[in-house]
């Protein structure tokens, strides 16, 4: 990380300590915050936030790792998270997580080399009604079949990546 | 016995609360009691029970916190409540909060919902200017303020100390109980933790009387309870069904004949089997938050076993040994029966392990983790153990 990056994440950081008053309590939303920006908690983004709430970082690290949505290494941009709960299997998950790694070029738990895409199984999303349900960031997915899949994916693909970017990995998946 | 319209009734924005409000806190306690109300996350604690220990304490500080980690598997009835009934659900913190002698309410939103945060932000923002949320709510000198925290996905903070824990900025941990929340909570203060639909109820029970909700029901389970229903049916969806129902009844509302079992309250609850489709649903019998997945003939209960087990591996919390321990043990004789190579002898071995895990575990999650396993092995043993003798795969 850039000396530069480095500090404008500490400001952001101290910025974001000063909104929940340097409280242990404000931790939670102040990872997500980070993880939302910046698609991981880095080694340094935790040192700092332990810095500014007088806790010990490995605490910080004990959350960070506790939670699903939160991660040490970085995810990419749009994070795919496909629920394998038993209603949404029922109804076809795993022609869909077929799918998913055939039009991404990875498989689950892996992101893509152009940094746009994390795929990874979640528990109950809570649309058990209307599976097989996938999440990409906060947008939800429901009644996904295989056909969907590659209109799903190339949405997001359309909002960043130039179709004449794309990885090796992608070209002759997708 | 079908559908009712209870608490999905249409419900006046702000009746309750107002009626609350020009009552004493010990009366609206009261009125809740008269009504028999307990917990609709699963536990089935009274609710009168819980706000009272909270408000005989004395302190600055209290809190009451609207459980919206919905994370059990199979449910998603706080979906549509979060979406459709937040006025019902917001007059219902506020009383919880008035009744208990709190200022802050907090709705712990999962993060999986998080897509559902600007709408509830937005209702929040108008019930603040219609005087409903805020300093002096309803001129009644009362003042109270309702915020939205974030989960970040973990099944285990729908338990209350876990999910204290996680407002505080810990890891998910369920805490030692006791002290209970009701005296140490949030930040060591008194802290009533209570499931989205118990709110919504207790306002309709505020807005038209105990009497009223105890019309349908039974004796020990008093009122309506929403199910998700899910699976191997032709009409998934929330339903409102009066508490006593039978599984074979819930059946027939959703289209789900021929099942060959039913998934009674999520991973962490009971599976049962075809022959006990009598059973009904209520404290004194099948307790449950809701779930209701439907298992069909065509479906192999290791698999279901396998899903949900996968499930527990994932989401234990890791503390204490019963739960981070067996939980993969169980998942490892499920590959075994599945490959038929379990002897009957390991089996028992295995069963034997689920009970010390109901037994031995710390918090809900790791007691009821072995449910679905000591339930399959036990009510399909001859599905299962057909594979030792080569007549499965």
């Amino acid at each position: 990380m850039l000396a530069t990056e480095r500090e404008s994440l500490r400001h952001e950081i101290a910025e974001l300590a000063e909104k929940y008053e340097h409280k242990r309590d404000g931790m939670m939303p102040m990872l997500e915050t980070i993880q939302e920006k910046y698609r991981c908690v880095s080694d340094f983004a935790m040192q700092e936030v332990a810095r500014q709430l007088g806790v010990f970082p490995t605490e910080v690290y004990g959350v960070v790792t506790f939670y699903s949505f939160l991660s040490t290494e970085a995810k990419g941009k749009f994070v795919i998270r496909l629920c394998r709960t038993l209603s949404c299997d029922f109804a076809g998950k795993s022609e869909v997580a077929q799918q998913l790694e055939n039009e991404l070029g990875i498989k689950f738990g892996e992101t893509t080399k152009d940094r746009l895409f994390s795929l990874e199984y979640c528990n109950c999303l809570g649309m058990c009604d209307n599976g097989p349900a996938l999440l990409v960031n906060n947008d939800v997915y429901t009644r996904v079949h295989p056909e969907l899949v590659s209109d799903i994916v190339d949405k997001y693909r359309r909002m960043f990546g130039p179709a004449g970017q794309l990885e090796e990995g992608e070209a002759h998946h997708g | 016995m079908a559908n009712v319209a209870h608490i999905m009734e249409r419900y006046e924005p702000g009746s309750g609360l107002k009626k609350a409000l020009s009552q004493s806190r010990q009366d609206v306690i009261r009125t809740v009691r008269e009504s028999g109300i307990k917990g609709r996350g699963g536990a089935g604690f009274p609710t009168a029970v819980k706000w009272n220990l909270c408000a005989v304490v004395q302190s600055e500080k209290k809190f009451i916190v609207c459980n919206a980690d919905e994370g059990e598997p199979g449910t998603f009835k706080d979906r549509l409540l979060l979406a459709e009934r937040t006025d019902a659900l917001f007059d219902g913190i506020t009383i919880g909060g008035y009744a208990i002698g709190a200022k802050l309410g907090i709705i712990y939103l999962r993060a999986e919902y998080a897509y559902m945060r600007p709408g509830i932000e937005a209702k929040l923002a108008e019930r603040r200017a219609r005087g409903l949320l805020g300093a002096n709510v309803l001129d009644s000198g009362f003042s109270f303020d309702i915020e939205v925290r974030m989960g970040a996905g973990a099944y285990v903070c729908g338990e209350e100390t876990a999910l204290i824990q996680s407002l505080e900025g810990n890891r998910g941990e369920p805490r030692n109980r006791p002290p209970y929340p009701v005296d140490t909570g949030l930040v060591g203060a008194p802290t009533s933790v209570n499931n989205v639909e118990t709110l919504i109820a207790c306002a309709h029970i505020l807005a038209k009387g105990p009497e009223w909700f105890r019309k349908v029901g039974t004796e020990a389970s008093t009122g309506s309870k929403l199910l998700s229903i899910s699976g191997d049916c032709k009409k998934p969806g929330v339903y409102e069904v009066p508490w006593g129902i039978t599984v074979a009844d819930v059946l027939d509302l959703c289209g789900g004949e021929g099942a060959k079992a039913v998934q009674v309250g999520g991973a962490s609850g009971r599976t049962v089997p075809a022959a006990q489709f009598r059973r009904k649903l209520g404290f004194e019998d099948l307790a449950t938050g809701g779930s209701i997945i439907v298992i069909g003939p065509q479906r192999d209960m290791l698999d279901v076993a396998e899903n949900f087990l996968d499930f527990f591996v994932e989401e234990s919390c890791g503390q204490c040994t019963p739960c981070r321990e067996g939980n993969p043990k169980l998942l490892e004789g499920v590959h075994r029966l599945q490959h038929g190579k379990c002897s009957i002898g390991y089996l028992r071995e295995l069963q034997a392990l689920g009970r010390t895990m109901q037994a031995a575990s710390k918090c809900g999650l790791g007691q009821s983790s072995a449910n679905a396993f000591l339930d399959i092995t036990e009510h399909f043993r001859s599905e299962i153990l057909g594979r030792v003798s080569g007549k499965g795969e």
